[in-house]
């Protein structure tokens, strides 16, 4: 019987980020503002029907880059989570520090014991019920690393440009079309073309709404807003 | 780790199953409604919720159900909720007894979530309608030893553009009404008159008004259906679902159509 090769751990691991990081580069960004009303994710996507973003739970909203059947994969894995313990417990023992957790614990294991690592990154956003309370905003990493973001967070193949964009560029407290038009500004730093409101899919965590907060914003809407901040 | 060959031969069971019912039989059966077997003996007289009934109109349905929840010939509760919002478009009515009833309606709303949640887009309203059927026919040992769970369950059908409702029977038979139905203790006033008062494409404030009636015929006829309460301020709860959504009618509403349909009563009062 033929010996495996023996490769370091250390070597092992930077094959395995190596591995996932490209993975991750080759996917359009996502960025996510903070704005007056709450939270506004912005995702370059082109369609309409297979989502980068979405709702898991009454003040919670989901969003993920990379390849998307394993984003989708712990998408649901959320939302399974959250409607059982909201069920079990109560809607407002619903947390995103704990969802978070979760996430960053399951690509942690999957990045140290399955042969392939996810090529992932996924947002974790929860807006504060009244005005005065913190949003939350969870980045979990491919590995399971998880940091928590203030104001603004980016993910994706040009996340450390756009973060580098957000960083001159963003004020506390912008209205939603202002958000919307910085957040596109964003998208495209990197790249010679402008978005329309057909290669973006936006939702936001609407501080305003009744229980379920998450709202996507349509097409149409979406054509309005960016008319307007343009 | 589970071996390879077991690993994928689930994967579209465990993948695609946007029904949460089924995720808590598979990850929490402690926590379904009918993991402990029916008791062989009731405990004596558990709350019962009274009547609640639906009425279609011009621009969907309403819904509407007296506040009183009563153990023999107890009050139990005088502000219990019976009308609960199942989703944006529908709502469920409960009758019969009061905790599986509440359960059932909250694992329901939990159970539409989900799948909305899950694949993106709601379930029909038929779809829906057949969900709480089979959640019905879960709760039958029970309900052979008394704790009977009757709802009614209502909705805008969108692709119809209508609205439509669905009555049950205990074994999870599920019935279509095109115009009215009540449920529970006080049913057959309101339905009998329902049956007088109902007329094609009622305007809202007429179907509030016919609905409202119609649980002062129950609460008047029935022991354990609650009137309107006009010293503690407790009215009859009214929810309207139409193409814009689940809503309920305002308190104040409620109590100025009942003290209208007070004050034509004791005016015409015979005395009798």
């Amino acid at each position: 019987m033929p010996l495996p090769y023996y490769v370091s751990p250390e070597q092992m691991m930077k094959d395995k980020a190596e591995y996932a990081r490209k993975g991750i580069a080759r996917g359009r960004s996502i960025v996510t503002l903070e704005y007056a009303d709450g939270i506004l994710l912005v995702a370059e996507n082109p369609s309409t029907l297979l989502h980068k973003i979405s709702e898991i739970y009454d003040r919670i909203a989901f969003a993920g880059v990379g390849k998307y059947n394993e984003f989708e994969n712990l998408r649901i894995a959320g939302i399974r989570h959250a409607d059982v313990k909201g069920y079990s417990y109560s809607r407002g023992d619903v947390t995103a520090k704990a969802l978070a957790n979760a996430y960053s614990q399951a690509l942690g294991n999957i990045f140290t014991q399955d042969i392939k690592p996810f090529e992932v990154e996924v947002l974790v956003a929860e807006v504060a019920e009244a005005n005065g309370s913190k949003n939350e905003i969870y980045h979990i990493l491919y590995d399971g690393t998880i940091e928590d973001e203030h104001n603004y967070a980016a993910m994706g193949g040009q996340a450390d440009e756009i973060r580098r964009f957000l960083k001159d560029h963003y004020r506390e407290g912008l209205p939603l079309g202002d958000a919307l038009g910085l957040g596109v500004r964003a998208l495209t730093v990197t790249q010679n073309k402008t978005l329309s409101e057909r290669d973006l899919e936006v939702a936001v965590l609407d501080r305003t709404k009744v229980q379920r907060k998450f709202r996507r914003i349509p097409l149409e809407a979406l054509g309005q807003l960016l008319g307007a901040a343009r | 780790m589970m071996d390879q060959g077991n690993r994928w031969r689930g994967v579209f069971n465990d993948y695609s199953n946007p029904s949460f019912m089924d995720l808590l039989r598979r990850e929490a059966p402690h926590l379904m409604p009918s993991a402990s077997p029916a008791p062989q003996e009731v405990p004596h007289e558990p709350p019962h919720g009274t009547t609640v009934l639906s009425v279609r109109y011009r621009d969907g349905v309403i819904m509407a159900g007296d506040r009183q929840a009563t153990a023999g010939f107890q009050v139990a509760s005088r502000r219990i909720e019976k009308i609960f919002k199942a989703d944006e478009l529908s709502g469920v009515g409960i009758a019969g007894a009061a905790g599986p009833a509440t359960e059932m309606a909250k694992l329901f709303q939990t159970e539409l979530e989900h799948y909305e949640k899950v694949e993106g887009e709601n379930l029909s309203l038929e779809g829906k309608a057949n969900r709480l059927s089979q959640m019905i026919r879960m709760n039958l040992p029970a309900a052979m030893q008394g704790l009977i769970v009757v709802p009614i369950f209502a909705g805008y059908d969108e692709k119809a553009g209508v609205g439509r409702l669905f009555k049950y029977d205990i074994t999870g038979g599920r019935y279509e009404e095109t115009n009215y139905d009540a449920q529970g203790s006080g049913a057959n006033y309101a339905r009998d008159s329902l049956k007088k008062l109902w007329k094609r494409d009622m305007a809202r404030d007429d179907a509030l008004r016919v609905a409202l009636e119609a649980l002062f015929d129950a609460a008047d006829e029935d022991v354990g259906t609650g009137g309107a309460d006009l010293v503690r301020g407790i009215f009859p709860s009214v929810k309207m679902i139409t193409r814009s959504g689940f809503a309920e009618v305002p308190e104040d509403e409620v109590r100025r159509v009942c003290e209208a349909v007070l004050a034509d009563r004791a005016r015409n009062a015979t005395g009798s």
